[in-house]
């Protein structure tokens, strides 16, 4: 090995070229990060901040969404109603498949539009005879009118279990299940893996794949932060049971839009619900049961 | 002697207030029903009119109504009474209110009567707990002399993935 | 403070070592380099966009990325058959091997973290997963087992070939009490990393296709067979550029013990198949959709059967020892295997999982210009990393880069100044 000057040059090349290099690869990525994710790099997981805290990252949200969608926003905080179980019923005699529930939740809960398009409810067609094989639904039927004979729709949403698969593989603990039930996400702490995606078996997560598309006039100003506040890109988000209404004791938007009374709603901890009505008396069943998930959602027939 | 007709009394006293309130039924806080703009109270055409029993079809008045709810078995004056129209006639001849509806198609729907008292049967909108509860008619979804919902135009389905990535099931 | 000095010594000697080198070094070293520039520039586009920029969708929520992820880790794990034979039998021929095959495996693991990497969404927030700082969802989470466990596995890997190069270099004793614990440990870690791989995939009740107690050993099994291969070829390239002397005794060892494994390999997936086609459940579907198309859907069907047929001939080749011991036909069975399991393990394993999906819909997913050239990034840059180290830790090896040979040449070259001024 020569150690002359024609080696300290290089050497020093060496440190130039590495030096350039480190910046060059870090500008793109650094300059391609949003303001936004530079506010929120250090933000705790929502579970662990002080009431403190939390009012400051409200007070920053409302004033980011009223800058970007020139609203005022409410963000709630609300925690759960204590003794209270979140249970959900659907007749499925009644559903004649007219996704007016899908859309009516897109509105409610800020779903981006399109690109992506996340609808968190996704009614499935199956032909009558047929309804426990999902391999044989449609999703995408289109026909002129609603009911078609012979089939029976099926809408499917975040079935928020008892036992649920997606909080067991988070890594992060960016999911939970509070104490109502419900299943919630931390928006801002998930790590955009799609572990719980690939985890659900109903199909209840989706997936921000890049930044939500909301017209501004479209926007629904009173949001939940564990709910529907508007999202960012790379984030899961669910049915939430319309957290922003049902702590407050509103029935959820899907429950609301369904023009056939199909969807049910109630506390299963009080024997009085109609929930617990319709368990007592109908003939319920979750789907999937034998994952031993203990979905909230109960289906049942009339006809 | 005495003590026992004091007992007699006080029992009647007692059962009185009690078929009170087996003849009014329950009450459930209902929006109100949906008539047409104009048409209620009926009285201010009917009561002046003679009242004619006959099965026939409106020719004169109502003609965009037709019946096609067990319309084999009975006709209009079945369910509304003929001598008060302002009023809903039950089986027994009981008058009830438009806003009481649910009573007369319980008659005959008393399984659905039964899940509607429960609230579930039906649209729910509003408030389930801590809020203003609400109930809606029969008659605000069934239309009571065509009840059968008629097929809708569904909204769009979702987007393909990817413009349709090959989704088709053959 | 000595160990300190001596570090840092070694660590410029290696920099400097790193720069030099033949014509067909610096071309291949650019050509890596051109790769990794093009596949970041399309990882700043997806930075940018978000991972709507590739061809995964909620239907399809992993692909290239985790396909070659869950490949590099079972080629990672290949070094414990280099290990086993080096320090529990005493094997020479492979003895004299086996840190470079170490080096190899850690190549493999930083390959296999940066494609997990690109992979989330979130890469800004992957600060969240760090114990203790963020919130890592330890013992529960099988993803939070894999990056401890694979950062371990990349801990040993880097410390044991390090420690001992830089004691060869030296020239001093290796102080085996100290090392040879985390040597013997890596033995169950590398069956470990995969292990939990497979376990990720293994308990999700919701993917039937991967919801099967046969994934591990068939991961395992198929572990044994890629890397190794990767091995053989790399050996023999090393043996061609440098002084190493690689006995061919060592690659057909190795040959030997890739035919068992693919012979378990190829066991296991029969045992499968008899499973899903003889009890004929719904659950066949993913079955179909990669062996014969489903509803019509057949993209992955002619992959997975060229993989099959490429596996079973270089089980045979490896299996006759005649072909075996030919270096033309070892060579051949190497490629077939590599690309086979590739096929079989990569695309041909994670894709089946999300069809169809848990509400029976079925999206054929084929992964876009973006994802390739970001994947072909990543491949690049490993090989680079690979090339880096192997530049220094062959001629250690050999005896050629020493402190004993620098302090040679420093003193004769001192005289030599010292004539000078005379």
């Amino acid at each position: 090995m020569e150690m002359g000057p024609k080696n300290i040059s290089r050497r020093e090349f060496l440190r130039n070229l590495s030096l350039t290099a480190l910046a060059g690869v870090s500008v793109p990525l650094l300059s391609s990060c949003t303001k936004e994710e530079a506010e929120d790099f250090l933000q705790k997981r929502y579970v662990e901040m002080t009431e403190e805290e939390k009012k400051r990252v409200i007070a920053k949200l409302e004033e980011r969404y009223r800058q970007k969608y020139g609203k005022k926003f409410e963000i709630s905080t609300k925690g759960p109603v204590p003794n209270t179980l979140w249970g959900y019923g659907l007749d499925l005699s009644r559903c004649i498949g007219c996704r007016r529930c899908v859309y009516a939740c897109v509105q409610e809960n800020n779903n981006s539009r399109h690109n992506p398009q996340l609808h968190w409810i996704r009614v499935i067609r199956l032909k009558r005879g047929n309804l426990i094989n999902l391999e044989n639904s449609e999703h995408y039927y289109d026909p002129a009118l609603v009911p078609e004979p012979g089939f029976v729709y099926m809408p499917v949403q975040c079935q928020h279990c008892e036992n649920p698969p997606c909080v067991k593989v988070c890594p992060v603990h960016a999911t939970w299940k509070e104490p109502d039930g419900l299943v919630v996400v931390d928006y801002n702490w998930c790590i955009g893996c799609r572990y719980c995606i690939a985890a659900c078996p109903y199909k209840g997560r989706v997936f921000n794949w890049a930044e939500p598309s909301i017209p501004s006039e479209e926007i629904n100003p009173s949001v939940h932060y564990l709910g529907n506040r508007p999202r960012m890109k790379c984030a899961v988000d669910k049915c939430t049971f319309c957290v922003q209404r049902v702590r407050v004791g509103r029935y959820p938007a899907c429950v609301e839009a369904c023009p056939t009374g199909t969807r049910k709603f109630g506390n299963l901890l009080d024997p009085n619900s109609e929930i617990r009505y319709a368990i007592a008396n109908k003939r319920v069943y979750r789907l999937k049961e034998d994952l031993n998930t203990e979905p909230k959602f109960y289906y049942f027939f009339e006809a | 002697m005495h003590h026992f007709r004091l007992l007699i009394l006080f029992l009647v006293f007692l059962a009185l207030p009690l078929t009170l309130l087996a003849k009014e039924g329950e009450e459930f806080p209902v929006s109100p029903p949906p008539l047409t703009e104009g048409i209620y109270p009926c009285s201010q055409c009917h009561a002046s009119m003679e009242v004619n029993r006959k099965k026939r079809e409106l020719k004169e008045a109502h003609e965009d109504i037709k019946l096609h709810h067990a319309e084999t078995m009975r006709w209009c004056l079945d369910c509304h009474d003929a001598k008060n129209r302002d009023k809903l006639r039950l089986y027994n001849g009981e008058l009830v209110k438009f806003d009481e509806g649910y009573r007369l198609c319980g008659e005959c729907h008393g399984n659905i009567y039964r899940d509607w008292k429960a609230g579930i049967h039906g649209k729910r909108v509003g408030y389930f707990s801590g809020g203003k509860r609400t109930y809606m008619l029969c008659a605000h979804c069934h239309n009571p002399h065509d009840p059968k919902f008629k097929p809708i135009k569904p909204e769009p389905p979702p987007e393909k993935p990817r413009n349709g990535n090959g989704t088709e099931k053959h | 403070m000595e160990t300190l000095k001596e570090t840092w010594h070694f660590y410029q000697k290696t920099l400097s070592l790193v720069v030099r080198g033949s014509r067909a070094y610096y071309l291949w070293c650019f050509f890596l380099l051109a790769i990794v520039a093009v596949g970041f520039v399309f990882y700043v586009k997806q930075h940018d966009l978000g991972l709507t920029a590739t061809n995964l969708t909620d239907q399809v929520s992993w692909g290239l990325y985790i396909a070659n992820f869950t490949y590099l880790v079972g080629a990672a794990a290949a070094a414990v058959l280099l290990v086993i034979p080096a320090y529990i039998y005493h094997f020479k021929p492979i003895k004299e091997i086996v840190v470079l095959g170490e080096l190899f495996a850690a190549s493999s693991i930083i390959m296999a973290v940066l494609f997990v990497m690109v992979d989330l969404g979130r890469l800004d927030r992957f600060w969240h997963m760090i114990p203790v700082i963020g919130s890592m969802n330890f013992p529960t989470s099988l993803l939070a087992w894999d990056v401890i466990v694979l950062n371990i596995y990349l801990f040993l890997n880097l410390l044991i070939p390090i420690y001992l190069l830089v004691k060869y270099y030296y020239q001093k004793e290796v102080n085996w009490t100290f090392i040879l614990p985390f040597i013997l440990a890596s033995i169950p870690w590398a069956v470990m990393i995969h292990t939990v791989t497979a376990f990720l995939y293994n308990g999700l009740a919701a993917r039937p296709f991967w919801n099967a107690s046969i994934l591990a050993p068939r991961f395992l099994a198929s572990a044994l067979c890629s890397g190794p291969a990767i091995m053989i070829i790399i050996f023999q390239i090393i043996r061609k550029i440098s002084h190493i002397k690689i006995e061919d005794e060592a690659l057909f060892k190795i040959a030997e013990i890739i035919a068992y494994a693919m012979f378990i390999n190829l066991f296991l997936l029969t045992a499968e198949i008899y499973k899903e086609y003889y009890s004929d459940t719904v659950h066949i579907a993913p079955f179909e959709y990669l062996l014969e198309g489903l509803h019509g859907h057949e993209q992955l069907v002619p992959w997975i059967w060229s993989a099959m047929a490429m596996n079973v001939i270089a089980f045979f080749l490896f299996l006759v020892p005649a072909t075996r011991k030919r270096i033309t036909t070892l060579n051949l069975g190497c490629v077939l295997i590599i690309i086979g399991v590739w096929i079989e393990k990569g695309p041909g394993f994670v894709i089946p999982g999300f069809v169809p999906d848990p509400l029976g819909e079925i999206y054929v997913y084929v992964p876009n210009m973006l994802e390739l050239m970001v994947s072909f990034g990543i491949w690049a840059l490993g090989l680079l990393i690979f090339t880096l180290l192997m530049k220094v830790a062959i001629p250690i090896t050999t005896g050629e880069f020493s402190h004993v040979v620098y302090v040679e040449k420093t003193s004769r070259r001192e005289e030599e100044d010292k004539a000078w001024r005379i």
